[in-house]
Parts: structure tokens; sequence; C-alpha cells
């Protein structure tokens, strides 16, 4: 009788057990896919029940997003948990569904100086420790950084050496020689990333006063100064009887007379094919920016007759409000592509005075 | 009418020039017209090129405002799950779902908090439509740990027919899924798998004098004190010999 009751028992909590299950429990043909990184499941099977539903769906779509919410929720509760300031949080695995990238791979960095030198003389890195054992401290420190072991700007008493001038300072002296190697790093630093992005750093020569500058240095730091401001220097006044700076633009280089006689040759035939050739050669991308230029001033041009007429007939709305057209900074972008599209195209767009096409028909009326 | 008509399958210029201006890559762009009523057209860029771009008709529409019920909080990261087997069966379709997990996912992230998920965006694919549509979660006690999942119809729903696509080439996709090497997951070394699953792991030993080997002692087969004379005796005599 005993032996009945303990069976009927473990009968019973296995049925509680499978009743408690089975509120959670969903039963599928195929197992969904999940990509717990996304919080993403994709269900494979054939939405079969769904066909004889009709027009409208609704409740046995929602039945069917429940089951598979539920078989989603099942496998986010089976992650391990951590406890973060009074809530539970699940550590989610990474995201498994590739997607294509926003923007391209970066490009590998060219060598800085130091990496091509130690390259050439085969010199490789010594694998160091971060910390070292302090004598004067008694302690474990850093290599560098702060506080780091041996660091002589800290020293609180200095030798002054045989040579030197008994009335130097020579704490200032470190300490100044510590600045004098940052900004030299930092120098290097940017030098690096300069040739890294094939940009100019800007020169600094005779921008620092030191009191023995020439003419031509203090004339070239003012230049300087008048084009740091936020507008480059357009809205900068001049002083009464101050004259526009001139040569301050690109030089222009010019060829020996006589040199590459191989390159001369070909330039000559180029120039007589140029000549000979029926079809005219059409800059592209010149042609569009005269256009654009053009009418960038025409309208300008009726833009200020329409403000004056405005103004005399007492203030005319006039179509200054919509005049704006189509973006005007779209010619930059505009330019470029078609530059890079047209130059392999066929030549003979002449004849056309607008010059290359326009993409979409934007015409500003 | 407005004198900048923007035609994303005909002319994509105007797309990429805002996307580079505001440095985002994915769009979306309705329109209505008489040819192609309650037009949507979703989209991805690569380097601020149109990559993918699929127009989507949206044929029944429930929006926020006509459901009344209270909303989830704007922001959280919504369950994404795809139903039917058309997913996976044309290529337009698996593009358009990879389209909908990039634009619908949201941020990374690396930790969740349990109860903050009340999101579920389900997109079902049936007889040539696609049902999307939201549900509000709601967790109900169920005798175990793992609660019971109720939904109740919270955000905007709509029934999508697929229309005009514009995919990428397959070197063009292939070059935007190309994954930098730091991220590629590193290969463990001396480690092999069967295809029943079983894990094999390689050791390289050092070579190993066998006679020397530490092994269980047994106490019935250790030498006799006799035994061992008679060993030693052996083994002079054979040195001698070998001399």
């Amino acid at each position: 009788m005993e032996g009945q009751s303990v069976e009927e028992l473990l009968a019973k909590a296995e049925q509680g057990e499978a009743e408690k299950l089975q509120r959670i429990t969903v039963l599928k043909e195929l197992e969904l896919e999940f990509d717990l990184g996304n919080l993403l499941a994709s269900d494979r099977n054939p939405p079969t029940g769904l066909r004889c539903a009709g027009p409208t769906p609704e409740a046995e779509l929602r039945a069917l997003a429940r089951d598979n919410t539920q078989l989603l929720i099942n496998q986010l509760w089976q992650l391990p948990t951590e406890r973060v300031e009074e809530a539970i949080v699940a550590r989610l695995p990474e995201p498994t569904t590739r997607l294509p990238r926003e923007k391209p791979l970066p490009r590998p960095r060219p060598l800085t100086r130091w990496q091509q030198f130690a390259r050439l003389k085969g010199i490789r890195s010594k694998k160091k420790t971060n910390l070292v054992w302090d004598e004067v401290s008694g302690q474990w420190r850093r290599r560098w950084g702060y506080q780091r072991a041996r660091d002589d700007t800290k020293e609180w008493l200095i030798e002054v050496p045989g040579n030197a001038d008994p009335l130097e300072d020579q704490f200032a002296k470190r300490i100044q020689a510590k600045k004098e190697r940052v900004a030299k790093n930092e120098l290097n630093r940017l030098r690096n990333l300069a040739r890294a992005h094939k940009m100019q750093l800007p020169s600094g020569a005779g921008l620092h006063p030191t009191g023995h500058q020439s003419k031509e240095e203090l004339g070239r730091a003012m230049q300087v100064a008048k084009v740091s401001t936020a507008s480059v220097g357009r809205f900068q006044e001049r002083l009464p009887k101050e004259k526009a700076p001139r040569g301050s633009g690109k030089k222009r280089k010019f060829q020996p007379l006589f040199g590459d006689f191989a390159a001369e040759k070909k330039n000559q035939l180029e120039l007589l094919r140029i000549m000979n050739s029926k079809k005219p050669q059409l800059d592209v991308t010149r042609a569009t920016n005269k256009q654009m230029r053009e009418e960038d001033q025409e309208e300008a041009a009726k833009r200020r007759k329409m403000s004056q007429k405005g103004k005399r007939k007492g203030g005319r709305q006039g179509l200054g409000g919509k005049r704006k057209g189509g973006p005007p900074s779209q010619g930059g972008k505009r330019k470029g592509g078609l530059g890079g599209k047209m130059n392999t195209g066929p030549p003979g767009f002449g004849g056309k005075r607008k010059g290359g096409q326009r993409p979409g028909g934007k015409r500003r009326k | 009418m407005w004198k900048n008509i923007t035609r994303p399958f005909e002319d994509q210029t105007s797309l990429e020039f805002f996307s580079k201006k505001s440095d985002c890559s994915l769009f979306m762009f309705g329109s209505h017209n008489k040819k192609r009523p309650n037009n949507l057209v979703i989209g991805r860029m690569y380097d601020y090129h149109v990559l993918d771009m699929i127009e989507l008709g949206i044929e029944n529409f429930v929006s926020l405002k006509d459901i009344k019920n209270s909303k989830c909080p704007e922001g959280t990261k919504p369950m994404l799950i795809f139903a039917g087997d058309d997913f996976d069966v044309t290529e337009d379709y698996r593009r358009l779902k990879s389209l909908l997990i990039d634009f619908f996912r949201g941020p990374t992230v690396s930790n969740i908090r349990l109860a903050g998920l009340e999101y579920v965006l389900h997109f079902t694919a049936l007889n040539g439509k696609i049902y999307f549509r939201s549900y509000k979660l709601l967790l109900k006690k169920s005798g175990c740990r793992t609660p019971r999942i109720e939904l109740e119809e919270m955000g905007p729903s709509l029934d999508l027919v697929l229309r005009r696509t514009h995919l990428a080439s397959d070197d063009l996709y292939k070059l935007s899924m190309k994954m930098p090497k730091a991220l590629k997951p590193k290969k463990k070394k001396n480690i092999s798998h069967d295809t029943f699953g079983t894990t094999y792991g390689r050791i390289h030993m050092q070579k190993q004098d066998l006679s020397k080997l530490q092994t269980r002692k047994m106490k019935g087969l250790k030498k006799r004190p006799a035994e061992r004379i008679t060993e030693d005796q052996e083994k002079k005599s054979k040195r001698i010999k070998k001399n």
C-alpha cells in the first residue's frame, strides 16, 4: 500500500512538472534558428495554418507570433545572468548574422619613420615588464607614466656638475628638457600622421616670436594670423593704407627648357593630334564648373535686381524666398561624380554648350 | 509641386549626397503617385553609394494612434522574428530579410535586462505578401523560471508587397561583407573536431624514459632483496662480457 502511494506521488509530481512546462513549451516541426546577439529568431516552417485563414489573418498571425516569441524567450532565459544594480541582466553572445559593412575597410597605415628604420636594421622590440622595483620609494612603480620609478624631474637633490654655471637652476633645466622632449615627440607624431594621410603639416617657421625676426617672417606671421579666423580671413578689415597681398597664391612650376626629350616629344605629338582631330576635346569637369559658375552669377544678379525692385515698390515678397531651387552645394558633389564617370566616355559632346549631362534632368528654372 | 523630385530607382545621386552629408547609411523613402500608390523604398549604403534598395507597397496600414493602448518606451531594442520559408528561398527575400534586420535591430549590446524585453517585431511571408506586426510583450507567471508570453498588438502594422528591387552586384556585396582580420574568430591550434561532434586535442610531449616512469606501486610486484642481488650479478656479468 505504501508502495502504491509512493508511485502515485511520483506520478503526480511528474504530471505537475509536465503541466508547468506545458505553459512554456511550443511544438514546431522545424526548430527555429536563433541569433541571440541580435535578438533574432527565424522560423522556417511553412505557414500552413495561415494559408487557410482568409483575408484578415490577424488572430492566426498573433498566435504564430506568440509561439515564436515564446521559443525566443525560452532561449534568452537560458543565457548566463548577472546582477547589475538591482536588475537581472543576461549576457548576450556575439551576433552571428553577417551583415554588410557601412564603410569600407580601413586601409593599412604607412609605417612610421621609426618602424621603417627598425625594419631596415632588423631591430625587434624586447618585451619589458610594466613594473620596476624602485629603491628610493621601496615599492614597485611603473616603468613610465604617472608616478614612475626613476623620474628625474622629481628629485629633491641635484648635484651641480663641475662645468656648469653655479647660478643656473638645475631643476628648471630638467623640467625644460622634459618639455622639449614632449614637444619633439608630439611633432614627430603629427608628422607621421600627416605622412599617413598624405597631408602637409602647416610649417611654423617664423611664427614663434623671438624678437629677432626679419621683415619677411613678420609679414608671414601677420598673413597667417589673418587667415586663422573662422571665415578663413574673408571678413578681416585692412588698415587704411594697407595693400592687398599679392603673390600669396600657389607658385607655378615650370619645366626646365631642355631636359627630358622623350616627354617633350610626346607632348608635342599629343598637341598636334589634338589640333588635327575633327572632334573637339571637351574637359567635362571644367565645362560643368564654368556653366555652374555662370548660372550662379546670373541668379545672384537677378536676386539683386529683385531686391532692388522690391525696395522700390515697397517690400514686395518677390521670388527671393523660393529661389533656393536645388541644393547649390550639390554642384560640388556632381563635379566629382561626372568627372570620374565621363572621362572614359566619348569626347564628342561638342556643340552642346551646356557641357555634360545633368543627372536626373534637374534644371534650375 | 516641388522642382526636385527624387526618384531613387532612376537616380541615386541625391540619395548619396544626403547620405554623405548626414553620414547615414540606412534610408527610407516614401512616395505616392498614381502608378505606385503608397510606395516605400528602404535601402542601405556602402561607402556612401547605394548597396541595396527594395521597393515595397503598403496595402494595409494601422498606425500607432489607431491602436489605443500603452506603448513601450522609445529606443527599446526589439526582438525580430521572421516566419515563413519564403525568406530563404529567393535571393530577393534573403536580401530583404538582411536589410530589415539591419534596419530594425538597433545598437549592439553585450548585456540586456531581461525585464526590459518588451518589443517584438514579427515578419511573416505568406502568399507573396509580408505581414509586419509589432507586439508588446507581457510576461506571465508560469510554473518555472521562464515566463509565459502573452502578446498585445501595439504598434504600427503593415501589409507589404514586394515591388522593384535594386540589389548590389555579387562582388560589391562580397566587398561590403569583408571583415577585418582582427574580427575573424581565431582558430585554436591542435584542436580538431570529428563529424560526430567529438573534440580531439593534441599534446606534444618531450621524450620520456619509460623505465623511470612513476607508476602505481603494487606491493606484490615489489622486488624481493634476494631477487635484486641476482639481478645485479647478472648485470655485472653482462658488462664483463661486453668489455
